[in-house]
């Protein structure tokens, strides 16, 4: 049996550990009531703009567009959004587990990754980082999205890759993240309509564009691309600190029990010590009577 | 006589900007500045920095400043998707001056060779349309 004067420095030790558990949840969640509001606010915005995106690709036939068509050659480019610290549960696993999950070449694929911890991971494992934006995701802004996507798009037409994806979480409420990786460009219509079944088939008149079509398309798909940068961040923000508010909550409450556990142990050994002591006194009483 | 509102929802990246009834919207695209009455054929067109005024059916207006974005109209419903919408009581009247002088001092040195002169005239249109919506 441990001695006491073990017991109680794991405890106390314990006990500042859970401190900072505690203090880290509330902070996250303090941070994740803004991230959402945050991310709440930008949602309409994201919807009516896949809405637009999708009901153009199906009305306006078969265009020829470089961001349209797919190509043979090049390099596939990843966006991986993660968080820059740790901490925060399996949220930057999750994200990088989608990676993996699409089986492709390390050699064929370069990441554009944002957060740090992403980027170690994929390192370690082989894969290049073309770019490393990981500051922009401490407090995403329009800009740093625009800017990103006018760098994958540069690449995109140099044909340096040839298909973009993007990896991050989606921030379905405050207890359910969904990491996911969803393909960017080239955009393919039959993949486009598929998802966006249901609230396509309505009944819209026919739609003009002014410029025409394919001229409008060019000029909308950067911000079509750019929304949904934007859009993954401030959600992967909003998980992120949602992941983060879980693990620390489950950290203080494991915390919690561990004290409880030992708190127990220790008065056994207290009392122990006690009993032992007495019956060592009785008998060095008896022996001298 | 027939209600001759409709619905106008201007969108922001981070916020809905504004969404309620008017009567008139009147705003800049790349092909020219259009007004939109009800019942205007449907078209999505994409804008260029100007001001957006809203008609009220009480006669009253409202402007705003726009920059980039496009804009959806449909029979009784009119979109708008800016990356950046302000209120004229928003908006920073002396950053906006500041930013006009930089623009044309930029559009001035262009025979240099050295700045981007579309994006250059894009920047003095935005700081252009801030300054006059402001006013």
């Amino acid at each position: 049996m441990a001695s006491m004067r073990d017991i109680k420095r794991r405890k106390s030790s314990i006990q500042s550990t859970q401190q900072i558990t505690n203090a880290m949840k509330l902070v996250s969640t303090v941070k994740l009531q803004k991230s959402k509001q945050h991310a709440e606010n930008s949602k309409p915005y994201f919807d009516q703009m896949y809405r637009t995106v999708t009901s153009m690709l199906a009305k306006s036939g078969d265009i020829d567009h470089p961001y349209l068509k797919a190509k043979e050659s090049g390099k596939k480019a990843i966006i991986v959004v993660t968080s820059n610290r740790g901490l925060a549960g399996g949220y930057n696993s999750n994200v990088v587990k989608q990676v993996f999950e699409q089986n492709f070449d390390p050699k064929d694929v370069l990441i554009y990754g944002i957060g740090k911890k992403g980027c170690e991971i994929l390192t370690r494992k082989g894969y290049e980082i073309k770019r490393d934006y990981s500051e922009v995701i401490e407090s995403p802004l329009f800009e740093d999205a625009e800017f990103i996507a006018k760098e994958l798009l540069t690449d995109f037409e140099n044909g340096e890759i040839s298909e973009i994806y993007l990896a991050y979480t989606l921030f379905k409420n405050t207890v359910s993240h969904i990491p996911k990786c969803i393909k960017l460009l080239p955009m393919s219509k039959e993949e486009l309509t598929a998802e966006g079944e249901g609230n396509e088939s309505d009944d819209r008149t026919i739609m003009s564009y002014e410029p025409a079509e394919d001229e409008a398309l060019a000029l909308i798909i950067p911000k079509y691309i750019t929304s949904l940068l934007y859009g993954a961040f401030v959600e992967a923000v909003a998980s992120e600190n949602g992941a983060r508010m879980q693990a620390m909550d489950s950290a203080t409450s494991n915390a919690e029990e561990m004290i409880n556990d030992l708190e127990l142990k220790y008065n056994r050994a207290r009392q122990g010590s006690i009993t032992q002591e007495l019956t060592e006194i009785i008998a060095g009483a008896d022996a001298i009577s | 006589m027939e209600d001759r509102n409709f619905k106008v929802r201007i969108i922001c990246p981070d916020r809905v900007f504004y969404e309620g009834q008017a009567e008139m919207i009147e705003f800049s695209t790349t092909e020219g500045d259009i007004g939109v009455y009800k019942h205007h054929i449907p078209l999505t067109t994409v804008i260029r920095p100007g001001a957006v005024i809203l008609t009220f059916e009480d006669g009253t207006q409202k402007e705003a400043a726009v920059h980039a974005g496009f804009a959806e109209i449909l029979g009784d419903q009119v979109t708008i998707l800016a990356e950046i919408a302000e209120w004229p009581d928003e908006i920073d009247v002396n950053r906006a001056e500041r930013a006009k002088e930089r623009a044309e001092k930029r559009l001035a040195s262009v025979a240099d060779g050295k700045v981007d002169e579309a994006r250059a005239e894009y920047a003095l249109r935005k700081a252009l349309v801030r300054l006059d919506v402001a006013r």
